[in-house]
């Protein structure tokens, strides 16, 4: 199908998509109603269990599983990228030229970076209290950690990232969370039921199983994202692939058809 | 005014999936996919709003204060790193397609080859 | 308390409009190099966006993420793929702005 074919198709499914989803928001419940039933349900089922951020308490508590299911697709989603990102065995690695930097913006980099961690470590830890929680806490760590990299040098970067601890990491607590819901499972009650004591509403050591999962998804989401772009700065910037002319298996795109 | 969140989501989903059709450059459809996606995000947040409410997080606010439907935002939560992993997983493809073809045009990359 | 859930009401449709507008013009920006730099300001704006719906966990999440993580993927992504020989269109373009062409071995 050629492209004007393509794009008058589209253009017809777009007509109708937006009329049917037009029609359909006319029956929602208007922008900004009091009535949320799922959402004060929510709220007096996490005050009950003493977490102060209702959000990590639907997270990790009430729809835990939910969680377990994103977080082992972020894990997967890691795994077939460093897959696929390989060193093939016709590409060579070159050690990358040293690149200028800056006195300056070394300075602040090496300033900002621990401060930085200890922000990320601080979100992920608070993530029942206060907004936070593991996965923005990792994210927050991982491209914090990635301050080396943009104030300094890709070699500064690989001297502060232990790859291979960090892989041994991530997989380490995908695990943790899934043997965390064991201890619901070990006590008679349901597979990640929050069985531990609920502490006092507010305090750093509220919400029973909230805090450990919340920390065992910080950390995989962090080691995670590092290995992730670990992967794609290692094809940037070391790995060299052969020119198109010299590609041993000669394949070519396929021949054109319209 | 009652109807514009919802009728911005639906523009931005139209205008992500106008730019995957229409696109020469297999990275440019990746990035088009992430605009798709967040029409999502915007959606979902809009059905959770409620009128002169605060964030759900009793912190620092008195429990009882109205405040906005956490499922949906617990929902877009994960989902944005969950996203932007799955994204990454693309772009990979998008570099193992252009080691084996040479081109990153998809009207060139016609054909399934047996 | 009406004057406050007024103010946020034109908030949210002051940034809802930007973000329509800045996802526009992510798709119509059609080399990667630049779409990665209206991405990350897509990715602002949400995360204002998302603040103006009283969602602070949501806008921490995409503040890191739309704005860091996804536009250095593709940054890296294309200077990846820029090679000699066949390419498109996009690749014969200006100077090179991405962060990605520092210490590299060429």
């Amino acid at each position: 199908m050629n492209r004007r074919a393509r794009s008058a198709v589209f253009l017809v499914a777009a007509a109708v998509f937006a009329a049917a989803f037009t029609a359909a928001c006319t029956g929602l419940p208007a922008f900004g109603t009091s009535t949320h039933p799922y959402g004060s349900r929510a709220v007096g089922a996490a005050i009950q269990r003493h977490t102060a951020n209702v959000v990590s308490a639907v997270n990790f508590d009430q729809r835990a599983i939910d969680t377990l299911g994103e977080e082992s697709i972020l894990f997967g989603a890691v795994l077939g990228a460093v897959v696929l990102l390989r060193q093939a065995r016709d590409e060579d690695r070159q050690a990358p030229v040293p690149g200028r930097i800056l006195p300056t913006t070394l300075l602040l980099g090496a300033g900002l970076l621990p401060v930085t961690l200890l922000v990320g470590v601080y979100i992920v830890g608070h993530g029942q209290l206060s907004p936070g929680g593991g996965f923005q806490g990792g994210v927050v760590l991982a491209t914090g950690l990635h301050l080396a990299y943009v104030a300094a040098d890709y070699r500064v970067l690989r001297r502060v990232r232990p790859l291979a601890a960090l892989g041994a990491v991530d997989a380490a607590a995908a695990g943790a969370f899934t043997a965390l819901g064991l201890a619901g499972l070990i006590t008679g009650a349901a597979y990640l039921q929050n069985v531990l004591p609920l502490g006092t509403f507010n305090q750093l050591t509220s919400g029973g199983l909230v805090p450990l999962i919340n920390a065992a998804v910080g950390v995989e989401v962090a080691s995670g994202v590092v290995v992730l772009l670990a992967q794609f700065l290692d094809q940037a910037v070391e790995i060299e692939s052969p020119p198109d002319g010299e590609r041993p298996q000669g394949t070519g795109p396929s021949p054109e058809a319209s | 005014m009652t109807l514009l969140p919802f009728l911005a989501a639906g523009w931005i989903f139209l205008v992500g999936v106008y730019g995957m059709v229409t696109s020469r450059n297999l990275v440019h459809a990746v990035g088009c996919l992430a605009v798709a996606q967040s029409s999502t995000y915007v959606l979902l947040l809009g059905v959770g709003f409620r009128k002169g409410a605060t964030a759900p997080v009793f912190a620092d606010v008195p429990v009882g204060t109205p405040v906005v439907d956490p499922v949906v935002q617990a929902l877009v939560l994960t989902d944005v790193v969950v996203g932007a992993t799955v994204t990454a997983l693309l772009l990979s493809l998008v570099i193992q397609i252009r080691k084996r073809y040479g081109t990153l045009d998809p009207e060139e990359l016609t054909g399934l080859k047996g | 308390m009406s004057g406050i859930s007024g103010g946020v009401d034109a908030l949210v449709v002051v940034t809802l409009v930007l973000v329509t507008a800045a996802a526009t013009a992510a798709v119509l920006t059609r080399d990667p190099v630049r779409q990665a730099a209206v991405l990350s300001g897509l990715g602002l704006c949400l995360a204002l966006l998302f603040l103006a719906v009283q969602a602070p966990d949501v806008a921490l999440s995409q503040l890191a993420v739309g704005t860091a993580f996804t536009p250095l993927l593709i940054l890296l992504t294309v200077r990846k793929v820029r090679r000699s020989g066949r390419g498109d269109p996009a690749d014969e373009d200006g100077p090179r702005a991405d962060k990605a062409g520092r210490g590299e071995g060429r």
